[in-house]
Parts: C-alpha cells; sequence; structure tokens
C-alpha cells in the first residue's frame, strides 16, 4: 500500500494536469471562436524567437515577470494560510513601492547599503499599511476584505498624488509622464546575467535579468521555514483551520491576525521593487499596477506554498510573455487571460476534488484499521 | 455529519476566495482588456484581408498603448496611416498592443526590432521612455513616437501644432455660440492638453472678446484615468451647459463620450477632437450633437514618417504637423460650420501666414 503523503502528492500534481489540459481545451475553442488558429497560438508561446540572444531574452523575461508575481502570491498566501483575506497587497504595494523609491532618491550610499534602505523601507511602508486593516480587525471587529479593498483605493489615489505632487522628480522638455526623482546607481540591483553568461549564452537584452530574483528565492526559502517549521507558523496554520482549537491550545487571535496581516503586508511591500530597482530606478505613471490582485490568482493556484506559487508565479511570466508572438501569429493575446482564468478555475476545482478523494481514502483507511484492531480485541 | 461540516468549514473560505479572486481578475481585465481585446480581434482580419507586400522590403513596426487600437480616435488614425504606408508605399505592417497593465512596452517593441522592423512607431507619450531605451539598445533602428519629444539621434518625435486646431475650432464656437457662453472640457491637466485650451481660447477671445469660456480638467496631471472616464465628462460638460453655455470643445479621449451625452440631454452643441467624430462615433443621436471636429492628423504623420524613412530621413528631431501642412483641421461632415467658413479660412490663413501666433500655454 502507497504512504498517503505520495498518495496524495501523485492525486494533487494529477489533478493539476487534468485541470490544465482542460483549460487548454477550453482556450482552444475561445481561439477558434476568435477566428484564429490553435495550434498557432500554442506555437507562439513556445516562439522564443531564432537568435540564441533572443531565446534567452525571452527566458529573461519570463523570470522578471514571475519574480514579482512570485511574491505577490507569498504576501498573499501569508494572509491565506489562516483564513486572512488579505485584498489589499495591491494598494500596500504600490504605496510602498513610491515611498521606496522616493527615500531611494534622496541620498546615496554604499551599493548594499543604498539597496538595503530601499528593501527595508518598502517592506515597513507595506507591513504598515496592513497594520490598519489588522487593527480594525481586532479593535471593532471590521471584516479585512472590505477595510483592504477600501484602503486599496486609498493607497492608488495616494501614491498618484504623492507622485505629482510632493515625490515628482525632474522631466525632460516635451516627455507627459511622470516620474518620481531617478534612484543614484548605487541605488540600482545588479542583474543577474551572469547566470547566462557564464555558460557561454549572450546576455538578455534591455536591462537584462532582474537580480531581485535572488531576494526572492531567499525569501521564498525563509517563509517557508516560518511557515513550516517554527511554532509561529504552526500558530498561523492552526489559527486558519480550527481558530477556536487555535484559542483553547494557547494561541492567542489577536496577537495572530497583527503579525500574519502585517507579514503579509512587508512582504507585499517588496512588489514593486523588481521593476525599479532593476529597470526603471524610479516610481512612475508607467509603473505596473494590479500584480496584488494577480497574486491571488497566482496564490490559489500555488496552494499557498512557496513551491506552488513559484510554478504558479512562472506559469503566468510563460503565458504573458507570448503577448507579442501571439499578436505575431495573428492571435488575439486575450487568450492569455482566457488561459490564466480557466487555469486557475480549474485547478482550485481540481484541488477540491482531489483533497476531498485523499480525505475520503484517509477514512476509509482508518476505518479498516479500526475494524482490525477491534477484531483482535474481539478475540482476546 | 461531523466529516461534511468539517470540509464545508474549510472549503467555504477557500471557494470565496477563489470567487473573489475571479472577479478581482475580472474587474482587472476590464482596466483596459476591454478595449484590447476589441481591438485585436479585428487585427486578424485586416492582415488577412491585406494585399501582400509589394516586396519593397519595407518592415514597419507599430505599437500602441494599453487599450489603444478601436478607439476610433487618436490610435485608430495611427493605424491608418500605417495601412496607407502598406497600401501606398508596400510596407509589410505589424501592429502590437501591450498587456492590460501595460508592462511590456519595452518588451513589444525590443520584439519588433528583433523580428526585423524598421522603422517602429511607438503611439502615445506612454512610450516616450521606452522608446529612448530601445533606441539606445538598437542605434541601427529608427523609431518614431506620437507626441512625444525625439529623445535619441534615432527617434523622431511626431507631434502635433493642437493648438493652431483648436484656434479654429474656438474661432468656429464664437461665432456659432448665440449665448456668447462657451466651454472646454480637458481629460487630464497635462501640457498636452493645455495646448488645447490654450489655442481654443486664443480663439474664442480674438473672435468675441466678450465670450465667456469655461475650462474644467478631469483630473490632474500624472492622473490618466481622465482619458477613460465617460461619466467624469458627462458631469462637467452638464456643470457647463446648466450655466449657459452652449457648445462645449473636448479634448478628453474616451471621457469625450460623456461630453457628447451630456450636449444631446442639453440639446446643445459640442466640438469633437482627434478624428472626424461625427463619422466615429456610432450613435446617430450623438453624432448630431457634434458640430465639428478638431482634426489631428495622426495618420497623415505616421505616413509621412514612414515615407521619409524610406527616403533616407534620420531621427534625433520633432517633425511637427500644423496648419501648413494640413497636419491639423476642423471637419466638415454635417455641414454646421459651412455658413461660417470664410471666417474659419480667414483665421488659418493669418496662422499659416505668421500673422497670428497661437499661445500654447493658457
Amino acid at each position: 500500500m502507497m504512504p498517503a503523503g505520495l498518495n496524495r502528492l501523485l492525486l494533487t500534481v494529477g489533478g493539476a494536469v487534468v485541470a490544465i489540459v482542460l483549460a487548454l481545451a477550453i482556450s482552444s475553442v475561445a481561439i477558434l471562436a476568435a477566428g484564429a488558429d490553435p495550434v498557432a497560438a500554442f506555437g507562439a508561446f513556445f516562439d522564443f524567437g531564432s537568435t540564441s540572444t533572443s531565446v534567452v531574452s525571452g527566458i529573461a523575461t519570463v523570470i522578471n515577470r514571475a519574480v514579482p508575481l512570485f511574491i505577490a502570491g507569498l504576501a498573499v498566501a501569508v494572509g491565506f494560510r489562516m483564513n486572512l483575506f488579505n485584498i489589499g497587497v495591491e494598494g500596500q504595494y504600490r504605496i510602498a513601492a513610491i515611498c521606496a523609491a522616493y527615500v531611494g532618491a534622496t541620498f546615496t550610499a554604499p551599493a548594499p547599503i543604498q539597496i538595503a534602505v530601499i528593501i527595508v523601507v518598502a517592506a515597513a511602508v507595506g507591513g504598515l499599511y496592513a497594520l490598519i486593516p489588522a487593527l480594525m480587525k481586532v479593535g471593532r471587529g471590521v471584516n479585512e476584505v472590505i477595510a483592504t479593498i477600501m484602503l486599496n483605493y486609498i493607497a492608488i489615489n495616494l501614491s498618484a498624488f504623492l507622485l505629482r505632487g510632493p515625490f515628482q522628480g525632474p522631466r525632460p522638455e516635451g516627455q507627459l509622464t511622470v516620474t518620481t526623482a531617478d534612484i543614484p546607481e548605487s541605488g540600482w540591483f545588479p542583474n543577474f546575467n551572469f547566470l547566462f553568461t557564464m555558460f557561454g549564452l549572450p546576455a538578455p537584452r534591455g536591462a537584462g535579468l532582474w537580480g531581485f530574483l535572488g531576494v526572492a528565492i531567499v525569501l521564498g526559502i525563509v517563509l517557508w521555514v516560518v511557515l513550516e517549521r517554527t511554532r509561529f507558523g504552526f500558530d498561523v496554520k492552526a489559527s486558519g483551520l480550527n481558530s477556536i482549537a487555535a484559542l483553547a491550545s494557547g494561541v492567542r487571535p489577536k496577537k495572530m491576525v497583527i503579525s500574519a496581516m502585517v507579514l503579509s503586508g512587508a512582504i507585499a511591500g517588496l512588489i514593486g521593487l523588481p521593476e525599479i530597482l532593476g529597470r526603471t530606478h524610479n516610481f512612475g505613471t508607467s509603473f505596473t499596477a494590479g500584480l496584488g490582485f494577480l497574486g491571488i490568482a497566482v496564490a490559489l493556484l500555488g496552494r499557498n506554498k512557496p513551491v506552488g506559487i513559484a510554478v504558479a508565479a512562472l506559469l503566468f511570466g510563460f503565458l504573458d510573455r507570448a503577448q507579442g508572438p501571439l499578436q505575431f501569429a495573428d492571435v488575439p493575446p486575450s487568450v492569455i487571460m482566457i488561459m490564466q482564468g480557466t487555469i486557475v478555475l480549474l485547478v482550485v476545482i481540481a484541488n477540491e476534488i482531489t483533497s476531498r478523494m485523499a480525505l475520503r481514502q484517509e477514512e476509509r483507511r482508518a476505518a479498516r484499521q479500526l475494524a482490525t484492531t477491534n477484531r483482535v480485541e474481539v478475540t482476546a | 455529519m461531523e466529516g461534511v461540516d468539517l470540509l464545508s468549514k474549510r472549503f467555504g473560505r477557500i471557494a470565496v476566495g477563489t470567487v473573489a479572486g475571479a472577479m478581482l481578475m475580472a474587474a482587472a481585465a476590464c482596466g483596459g482588456g476591454g478595449n484590447t481585446s476589441a481591438g485585436n480581434s479585428a487585427a486578424p482580419s485586416t492582415g488577412a484581408a491585406s494585399e501582400p507586400a509589394k516586396a519593397s522590403g519595407l518592415k514597419v513596426g507599430l505599437a500602441f498603448d494599453v487599450g489603444g487600437r478601436g478607439d476610433k480616435s487618436f490610435n485608430d488614425a495611427a493605424y491608418a496611416g500605417l495601412e496607407q504606408a502598406q497600401k501606398e508605399l508596400g510596407a509589410e505592417i505589424k501592429d502590437l498592443s501591450p498587456a492590460g497593465d501595460g508592462s511590456n512596452r519595452g518588451e513589444l517593441l525590443r520584439q519588433l526590432a528583433e523580428a526585423g522592423y524598421n522603422p517602429i512607431i511607438g503611439v502615445g507619450f506612454a512610450y516616450g521612455e521606452d522608446i529612448k531605451k530601445a533606441a539606445q539598445e538598437y542605434p541601427d533602428i529608427e523609431f518614431a513616437v506620437v507626441d512625444s519629444a525625439s529623445n535619441a539621434p534615432n527617434v523622431t518625435g511626431l507631434l502635433f501644432a493642437e493648438e493652431q486646431g483648436s484656434y479654429l475650432a474656438g474661432v468656429a464656437a464664437a461665432l456659432k455660440s448665440k449665448a456668447g457662453h462657451v466651454g472646454f472640457v480637458g481629460g487630464v491637466e497635462n501640457d498636452l492638453i493645455k495646448k488645447f485650451e490654450a489655442g481654443f481660447s486664443a480663439g474664442v477671445k480674438a473672435t468675441k472678446p466678450d465670450t465667456k469660456v469655461d475650462v474644467k480638467y478631469l483630473t490632474p496631471d500624472g492622473d490618466f484615468s481622465g482619458f477613460k472616464a465617460p461619466d467624469k465628462g458627462k458631469i462637467a460638460a452638464e456643470k457647463m451647459y446648466q450655466d449657459g453655455a452652449d457648445i462645449v470643445y473636448q479634448a478628453a479621449g474616451d471621457s469625450g463620450t460623456g461630453v457628447f451625452q451630456a450636449a444631446a440631454a442639453a440639446k446643445k452643441q459640442a466640438i469633437g477632437v482627434d478624428s472626424d467624430q461625427r463619422l466615429t462615433v456610432k450613435e446617430a443621436d450623438l453624432q448630431a450633437v457634434i458640430m465639428t471636429s478638431m482634426i489631428k492628423r495622426v495618420d497623415v504623420g505616421v505616413f509621412q514618417f514612414i515615407k521619409a524613412f524610406q527616403g533616407g530621413a534620420k531621427g534625433g528631431k520633432n517633425d511637427v504637423y500644423d496648419l501648413k501642412v494640413d497636419g491639423v483641421g476642423l471637419s466638415t461632415t454635417g455641414g454646421e460650420i459651412d455658413d461660417i467658413k470664410e471666417q474659419v479660412d480667414a483665421a488659418k490663413k493669418k496662422i499659416v501666414d505668421g500673422e497670428i501666433t497661437v499661445p500654447s500655454k493658457p
């Protein structure tokens, strides 16, 4: 008989594979309905160009897109783990990003210090902004979903105000976009192009492979350790699974809500940094928005576990990269959103079904064992 | 039973989360995806219907901004210029739209460059920064950006003398206003839209100095939502009509629809912008209120840039399309300004001859 853990893993992976195949089938129908060729569409997803530079650039694009999504997924997952719905990741990262970009541009220090200060500012602002709904929840019982959604609007408009008001940087004649002042070069995160060049490959184009990838990996590992191997992680899990039982066993729910929300917000604060430190070096009107909401989908898809979230973020990054190639193949790029949507929905459904199946098998096995034990007792 | 209870407790919230997530995704998709998909669904058909390039070796790439294609105005005009290059210059053309969050503008420019497109055009001032970076990476490729100044030796800025066209709109409004009271609704209070206001006010004041001009911007500089808020446009125009204005000029992108709706409700008139909106707006009741439109010939700018490129022209400069080259002007569809054609043409001649210098700042 298979060990229960392996059985469960196989079920999970199997479920995900079935879900993705189904999602591909549904997307094919959508592509056909749009009058395009599904084969050309799926080909476009794997069309990374003909030169090795364009292939490497394509890979860098996938990873550069996946890194912020991964961080966003982690931020959302910390809350999800204890049944806290931090829908406010969107607002937390935007307000954190502009504050970090502004602070980073106001001084010059040796690179490690400057980058560390920017990261700390971003995490602190994100954490503090998440503290507001946490305090509202523990103090007045305000539902965190409502509070965080409302705080999103405030954060988005506040950062728009800061951008064109006190934090606005110089802008060249004839340019209509607005940005904060540029962060000095000591605050630019070195790129990780050596990951390609050490294998004799050319460096990717543009800003290359953003070095924040390293921070994201460390963050993912640390978070895994904290959630799976520490008392705090156990308390988070226990509060999420059964808050009353957790309370009975000595977990203080208010403290847990505050610390989980603040941790979630602090991680959220980092979402904008890969782009700011790696490419734009400022916060501007073309700053990538919406990553906080995408993080919800990524966390769901990754089952709130760092490894799963990494896979989900890479999948999203891979799909998003095809925006250009799809249009070259005359396929409407909205296919990407259809695929992402169907994959998330189907994987969540598959998760639920496989979890139930695993649970039922477990129950049956326990019942069988119980039955054998009873018989032993009777004969004795 | 207990097992079921436990399950529903455990999964109930996950289900709620799923629904919430899906809804938010949908909401995010509406942000720009709506327009994008509408535009893109047309892309394959145009591609298929187009005749094969006459092997001129000219490959022109064009990148729209978020939600660009299909706006029946500014962006579609750029595409019209691209199509003209396909027909008349035998160019092979490709247009790309970015993701809904605009995170891959630079990426699209690079993909066009990698695919051998030269020249490459970015539509909209949002491309200013990305064009600069792409131009530095591909010094052998010529770029152009609409509505933003040149910022590299191989970038051509395609600029328009919006203030001159708006001046004519001001002349027409002043002559046609019975109340002696007109209005201007701007989408975003930035330097670009201020040019429209400056020209319009100057035209009104030069024609009938005692005419009152109400001015309202929907959002402040840096907040581009004012170009996509028909509800705000409607409220702003409603107020002007209630205060006694009978003609409102709008330079507000998609928000202009709201201005037309307010005009139709108040049985007053409005002036369109960028394209001949009496033709591009679908609703008949809204068409009727559009007295004229200040046309900005983005199509001419795009086509002329491509043609000049073929002739060996290099970037590092701004091409300004003004009244002299008919880069801006007034539309006459509907015949509502036919009776004042003489005065408008006289004003145009004065500008072209340099007798009048239209201010570009209010």
